[in-house]
């Protein structure tokens, strides 16, 4: 095994609220190591995108770092300065953010944007913007130095989430982020930024921490993959482990509910019944309780995230039951 | 969409695109021609006048338009005509610093209180509101009366009484965007503060105060002849078109060409201001150009 690029022991997050404190993430832990590809599923509210600002440091201000580590290259990121953690951002660890509509200035054509974002680089413009052509041509925009005048709102939206990977990429950082960079595109433009994104990591040898709610664009791209239900890791492992052979019941209920997973035409589409439950009032023992068809009294205290095989770790009770017998 | 697209010149700049977007326009075409009129006379006013506008010609008063006087002439025997040019020479030697230094300021501080901590903004909100809670006439007036009238004191009252309405819109621009995912995407690029302001907001909010400095031009303009107007502007000797309007106004069962050629000027101007700010206002975002 490679040596982690990113590692997250233990990881607490809180927010502050006038509830009480949200319990946004809790012992969160796993690696991503160089030149992995690694994605974390898991529904809306899960505690994805705190995470992301969690690494970024990009946090709310009523956020709190109750506990744990986030060791970048061995550098633990939350004791790190602002200024240190400034230098990192875009140019060892860069982000794709979900909304391509969104994510470009609107009133600076995108030339003047790539240009101003090497702003770390002291060559001269005509080189970074050569840079910035070769770049969009990386990401298959087709006549690139004409396309560095226009504007954001001149692209489409696929355009323009591929204008935005080659801008985080341009930096060639180790570790890309990846927020749900497909949600907001159509099924046909997500195979191809997925394909994109795949070609890219080979050529420029990256880390993808990519993250999404669609199972299918996570088997298809990543090696390993985080399952997060309620602001906790319920189960990780390589994609085949986890996609075929679910420890967790909350990953093999994610599976079954996946629409691509369905072959027959259902007449209701299956669901996990049941709520996520409040993250500032959270029920004692295993979260998944409450939904879980196979919950049982062991149930009432919290199972650890313990190792299944080599890879694959889930937080289920039944795991223990199996290797008692 | 992408042939259109493909088809853009390479490398125009984007005053050059802004300009023909203002000359495509009727009313922006007029406004441009206008306020290039002004501008240039005002520039050239040396070369322009054919008499000197504050020579006294006692033989030759208050005449009518003739070809020797093209305005005819006041009550002193000032050419009118010289005095209209040299006095769009002040009216912009007042508008235009005054607008310009306190849309800078009044971006700076805004800006400032968008961005930074709640306590600034607070801070600044009741000073811009303290400044704005004076009328700007009276105000105007006291200030006068205490350091006497002056082309300065008129320059300075009118950018302290401008500051906060730039001051208020560059902040709710900044609040507006500075939650906006763009910023966010900046910021985890590693961008400083000073970037994101300078480079990334800038660009964003200074249409729309261009626009509001193009329309409050005239108002200004306005501001500086109704202080002349009543002897608080500019001082006697300078023409300018207020003083023009008060000279007139005392003959103006006599002379009422001298109204006439104080009162266009100003009427002129800023209709052609405000034509041009509001072609501006169109043109200046890269989204609304489109579309026209």
């Amino acid at each position: 095994m490679s040596d982690a690029l990113l590692e997250i022991d233990n990881l607490c997050v809180d927010y502050e609220t006038a509830r009480g404190d949200l319990k946004a993430l809790r012992d969160i832990t796993f690696n991503i190591n160089k030149g992995e590809i690694v994605g974390i599923v898991g529904e809306s509210g899960c505690g994805k995108s705190t995470l992301i600002s969690a690494i970024l440091r990009l946090i709310a201000p009523n956020t709190r770092f109750r506990n744990g580590e986030i060791r970048f290259k061995g550098e633990d990121l939350l004791t790190a300065s602002e200024e240190k953690i400034r230098s990192l951002r875009g140019s060892d660890i860069s982000i794709v953010f979900q909304d391509p509509m969104q994510t470009h200035n609107p009133v600076i054509s995108i030339g003047n944007q790539m240009v101003d974002i090497q702003h770390r680089s002291k060559a001269p413009k005509a080189e970074k913007r050569a840079y910035a052509a070769k770049m969009l041509a990386a990401v298959g925009i087709p006549d690139p130095d004409a396309r560095l005048n226009q504007y954001p709102h001149e692209f489409s939206g696929g355009m323009r989430q591929r204008i935005a990977i080659a801008m985080a990429l341009m930096s060639e950082p180790d570790l890309l982020i990846a927020d749900e960079p497909t949600t907001a595109l159509d099924a046909t433009l997500e195979v191809q930024i997925i394909e994109r994104l795949k070609n890219l990591q080979k050529d420029f040898g990256c880390s993808i921490l990519f993250i999404s709610h669609h199972l299918g664009v996570i088997a298809e791209l990543c090696d390993r993959v985080v399952v997060m239900y309620a602001g906790a890791v319920v189960e990780s492992g390589t994609v085949r482990e986890v996609f075929h052979n679910p420890k967790h019941p909350y990953t093999k209920r994610l599976i079954e509910c996946d629409p691509g997973h369905i072959k027959e035409r259902a007449r209701v589409l299956p669901t996990i019944p049941g709520e996520v439950p409040d993250l500032a009032n959270l029920p004692s023992g295993c979260i998944f309780r409450d939904r879980c068809l196979q919950a049982m009294d062991r149930c009432t205290s919290v199972p650890p995230l313990t190792d299944i095989t080599e890879s694959q770790r889930a937080a289920c009770w039944l795991n223990h039951m199996e290797a008692a017998e | 969409m992408t042939v259109a697209a493909t088809n853009t010149p390479k490398s125009q700049s984007e005053l050059g695109i802004i300009l023909k977007g203002v000359c495509k326009d009727p009313l922006g075409l007029m406004g441009l021609i206008i306020v290039g009129t002004i501008v240039i006379s005002a520039l050239l006013a040396t070369w322009i006048v054919p008499y000197d506008p504050i020579a006294m010609n006692i033989k030759d008063r208050m005449q009518g338009p003739s070809f020797a006087h093209l305005l005819g002439t006041d009550q002193l025997g000032r050419d009118t005509f010289s005095r209209v040019i040299m006095g769009g020479r002040v009216a912009l030697k007042v508008a235009l610093p005054a607008i310009f230094g306190a849309m800078a300021i009044g971006l700076t501080l805004g800006m400032i209180a968008g961005y930074g901590p709640k306590w600034l903004d607070n801070l600044l909100m009741l000073f811009f509101d303290t400044i704005r809670s004076f009328p700007t006439v009276m105000f105007a007036l006291a200030v006068v009366a205490l350091v006497g009238p002056s082309l300065q004191t008129v320059v300075i009252v009118v950018m302290a009484t401008s500051i906060p309405t730039y001051g208020r819109v560059a902040r709710t621009q900044t609040l507006t965007l500075r939650n906006s995912e763009f910023i966010l995407a900046e910021r985890s690029m590693g961008a400083k503060m000073s970037r994101i302001l300078g480079v990334h907001m800038l660009p964003n909010i200074i249409g729309v105060l261009a626009v509001l400095a193009a329309m409050d031009i005239p108002g200004v303009i306005a501001l500086e002849a109704g202080l002349s107007f009543l002897g608080l502007g500019v001082k006697p000797p300078t023409p300018s078109w207020g003083a023009l309007l008060k000279d007139g106004y005392a003959l103006i069962r006599q002379t009422p060409w001298l109204v006439i050629a104080g009162g266009l000027p100003i009427i002129l101007a800023t209709l052609g201001f405000t034509f041009l700010g509001e072609s501006l206002r169109d043109v200046v975002d890269p989204k609304l150009r489109k579309n026209r």
